[in-house]
């Protein structure tokens, strides 16, 4: 059962790929996408970064109007293949990502959250989820899966090949009910944390993208819905994790009061989520400000992610303490 | 955390005002700015850092003794900067200080806002209400105020109605919520203090069997930590003894399960219990957790003039196979029994070395496997002064080197493994008996009366954080006014407007769905017989 879950796991990022592949085919061929673009109207695309330069987000530019003359609807029906076959394949690779964890669980008789190479495993699933959950709400957002797929496979290539860790039991300290309420929902807030982390690089880049900015990273995000919307969507996924991950947090609290004697006590790990929270709570507070940017406000949610990450990878590699079941 | 969103700027008449009080006054308009807040929020965020990259003391002191060894330059300027201390220095605290302080000043006065906008209900509507995000014209026939007002309410809105207008708000929740998150804020903060006020805590290993009770007072704790208004009177009175302890691990010796049973005198009643790792034993005023384990050999060693002394060490472990390390000393052995007289350099002392598993080769030093398969005990003898009159304070796992390095503590012969039951003869004739191991554990028992208060809070927060995140407040004002241009008098028009006060991106739909209950209303009302609405006028 564990080599038939590393299997599914190989097949599942190899899937991601293929699904990342075709989105930046659909990015890169489409109809808004830089190659059609160059071909088919070279001139309108001059009259466009002009208008748009110092455009606002609310004025239609043309590179948002979803069908244009110039495209042929063949060639349109095409490219939207193309991201249709990104999403059937996250979907297949969603599914094999299942077959692995559960596959795991099985070989090891338990919920698969022991060590980081597990976590990361459910961590990613949660976040894959999310996204097919988002996408059938907003089918329109549909492109920044190249990102989101990008980021899996990023996230998953290091568990399989830094932190992978063979099937074990459990440690003593992780028996317990808590493993499976404060750990499922600490996967499940960074899952939709990383989305949300997605969707706030997106807005960032296309909030630069629709002030005119023209050099490098900013046009990735030229086919990327509106920037309003995509900070709505920022703010609305950070705040359905926010209150997850404060649970995640408390719960940890309990279970540590049971097992180590206290229910706060600074471990590096402890420290790092109590980083995150603040963090993240500065994210809600400046995004509840009215003086402050919402791209500023954003900037924070990232940081809140960086801690996260930190928080997940390194204070597992780098610190000692008493949350050391990275198996590593 | 001030939400600036329509508490109107309180401009003071021109009028004079002591210079001190007026920088008071701004000051504290700084300290409870949002902005300010923000700051001290990332303040908190960054202070917390070093707390995990440096060692602290609350968590391991010997690492924080290993730093000091590491960097002997270093450590001294970082702990007189708090550096091993950062969730008790004084710059950290004053960050939280002032951000709790930021937070109750802005907190307060939102509270009172929030409880006069509850008896008070909506202010009056805005002269034009076709300035709203949501506006509406609805064609009415009787003008009835009071109606729409019944109708809001019964859809949960808290209606006000004034001459000629209602005004309805919806939403009170998401400000109780916030209000509530950040006083329970202020519960963790109290609850935390109080719990390091009066809580306190000790370490104490156990050793099994009844020579080695334990009874709860200080002199008894390896190491304590006592809050400042606990004194060492006030610790409750309990006795444990360590009655078995079991530890299963797998073939891969990778630990399964730990049991500790113990035996617990209190009050005078003596009663047995079973605890273990995620599940403490909870006592009267203190809980006892399992933080440890390993084995404590046993030997006996027979001196010079055939007395006989057995000594029970507890040896902690030196790898996750429970290859175990410790010392035995017998400073009271070759003493004559005729004469009283002590051979200040016939004092014996054994380093040893535990191995649960010994390998089959038997070539490895360290054990294969944590379980006691095949015991096997090696000891190095020493014989000479053990320097115990010296009064330096030592460690009881490890023998004085300086004792060695001087000379002073000879090792006589060479290393010798030990099974159970054997025996070996040193050349002075004196033998030393390897009788078997008893088991240990370590427990931390601790007190923290805080600890509901925080968990108290904890669920308030949660619950005002999910209200103030999920809650949407939003206001609708309708005003009747009598239509000129109508064919009769007694019709009018009905103007709504709607206004939401956070970002909610479905209330366009909702001001949609009401207008359309708002209409069908005054259809049917608008059939109702004539005296009816009559009525309805005549409440206001």
């Amino acid at each position: 059962m564990g080599a038939l879950s590393n299997q599914l796991l190989t097949v599942a990022v190899l899937t991601y790929l293929v699904a990342m592949v075709c989105h930046a085919a659909e990015y890169a061929f489409g109809t808004r996408g830089p190659v059609a673009r160059a071909a088919a109207r070279p001139r309108r695309e001059l009259a466009a970064v002009g208008a748009g330069a110092r455009g606002t987000a609310a004025a239609p530019e043309p590179e948002t109007a979803p069908t244009t003359a110039s495209a042929t609807p063949a060639d349109a029906k095409r490219h939207a293949l193309a991201g249709r076959i990104a999403l059937a394949a996250t979907v297949v690779a969603a599914v094999l990502h299942v077959g692995a964890v559960v596959t795991r669980g099985i070989a090891a008789r338990r919920m698969t959250w022991g060590n980081m190479y597990e976590f990361v495993l459910t961590l990613t699933l949660v976040g894959v989820v999310a996204w097919l959950v988002v996408l059938t709400r907003r089918p329109a957002i549909r492109r920044l899966g190249l990102f989101v797929t990008l980021a899996l496979v990023l996230l998953l290539g290091v568990a399989g090949m830094v932190l992978y860790t063979p099937v074990g039991p459990l440690m003593p300290a992780l028996k317990s009910v808590w493993f499976i309420v404060h750990v499922s929902m600490a996967a499940t807030a960074s899952g939709i944390f990383l989305l949300g982390f997605v969707t706030g690089v997106i807005y960032l880049l296309r909030a630069g993208y629709e002030q005119g900015k023209r050099s490098f990273p900013y046009p990735l995000a030229r086919w990327a819905p509106e920037s309003e919307a995509l900070e709505r969507l920022t703010f609305r996924l950070h705040a359905f994790a926010f209150p997850i991950w404060t649970f995640a947090i408390a719960s940890g609290a309990v279970w540590a009061e049971a097992a180590w004697g206290r229910y706060w006590g600074w471990d590096p790990k402890e420290t790092w989520s109590f980083i995150s929270w603040v963090v993240y709570a500065g994210y809600l507070h400046a995004r509840a400000t009215p003086s402050v940017k919402r791209r500023t406000a954003t900037w924070i949610a990232i940081l809140g992610f960086l801690t996260m990450m930190m928080n997940l990878i390194g204070v597992n590699l780098f610190f000692e303490g008493l949350h050391s079941y990275s198996g590593l | 955390m001030t939400q600036v969103e329509d508490r109107v700027a309180t401009t003071a008449p021109p009028r004079r005002v002591n210079r001190f009080v007026a920088l008071l006054r701004n000051g504290w308009r700084q300290l409870t700015s949002m902005r300010t807040a923000l700051v001290l929020l990332f303040l908190l965020a960054l202070a917390a850092i070093p707390g995990s990259v440096f060692p602290q003391r609350n968590v391991n002191a010997d690492d924080v003794q290993a730093y000091f060894r590491e960097h002997p330059r270093l450590a001294p300027v970082l702990d007189r900067l708090g550096a091993f201390d950062v969730f008790a220095s004084p710059w950290f605290a004053a960050v939280y200080l002032l951000l709790f302080t930021s937070l109750v000043g802005c907190i307060l006065p939102r509270t009172w806002d929030h409880l006069r906008a509850l008896r008070v209900g909506p202010p009056g509507a805005p002269r034009r209400l076709e300035r709203l995000p949501q506006y509406a014209v609805v064609e009415d026939v009787s003008g009835d105020v009071a109606a729409i007002a019944t109708l809001l309410r019964r859809r949960r809105w808290r209606v006000v109605v004034r001459p000629g207008t209602v005004a309805a708000e919806k939403g009170y929740l998401k400000e109780t919520g916030n209000i509530l998150f950040h006083f329970s804020l202020v519960g963790i903060l109290a609850g935390v203090a109080l719990g390091s006020w009066y809580g306190w805590h000790g370490d104490r290993l156990l050793i099994a069997g009844s020579d080695h009770g334990f009874c709860n007072t200080l002199q008894q704790y390896d190491q304590y930590g006592l809050g400042p208004r606990v004194h060492a009177t006030d610790l409750p009175r309990f006795c444990l003894e360590l009655v078995d302890f079991e530890a299963r691990f797998h073939e891969s010796g990778q630990p399964e399960s730990y049991r500790a049973t113990v035996r617990v005198e209190a009050e005078g009643t003596s009663r047995q219990a079973d605890f273990s790792v995620n599940a403490p034993l909870r006592l009267d005023g203190a809980n006892v957790y399992l933080i440890g384990h390993g084995y404590a050999p046993v030997i006996r060693y027979t001196d010079r003039y055939g007395r006989s002394q057995t000594s029970v060490a507890a040896f902690p472990k030196s790898d996750e196979m429970l290859t175990s390390e410790g010392v035995f000393t017998f400073p009271d052995a070759n003493i004559n029994p005729e004469t009283g007289e002590r051979d200040p350099n016939a004092q014996v002392a054994f380093q040893g070395l535990y191995l649960p598993t010994v390998s089959e080769d038997r070539t490895v030093s360290r054990s294969v496997h944590p379980e006691e398969r095949s015991p096997g005990l090696l000891l190095v003898a020493y014989r000479g002064d053990l320097g115990m009159e010296t009064g330096i304070p030592k460690s009881v796992y490890e023998l004085d080197q300086r004792q060695i390095e001087s000379g002073k503590l000879v090792q006589v012969g060479l290393s010798k493994p030990l099974r159970k039951g054997e025996v070996w003869t040193l050349d002075d004739g004196t033998t030393v008996e390897f009788l078997g191991t008893r088991p240990f554990v370590v427990l931390s028992i601790r007190h923290d009366p805080g600890e509901k208060i925080v968990l108290v809070s904890a669920g308030v927060l949660l619950v005002g954080l999910l209200m103030s995140l999920a809650g949407r407040r939003r206001r609708v004002w309708c005003r009747v006014t009598p239509a000129e241009s109508s064919t009769t008098n007694r019709s009018s028009v009905v103007e709504i407007g709607g206004l939401p006060r956070t970002d909610y991106p479905g209330f366009a739909d909702e001001f949609a769905e009401l207008v359309g209950a708002l209409k069908a209303d005054r259809a049917t009302t608008g059939h109702a017989p004539r005296e009816r609405a009559g009525t309805h006028e005549g409440t206001d």
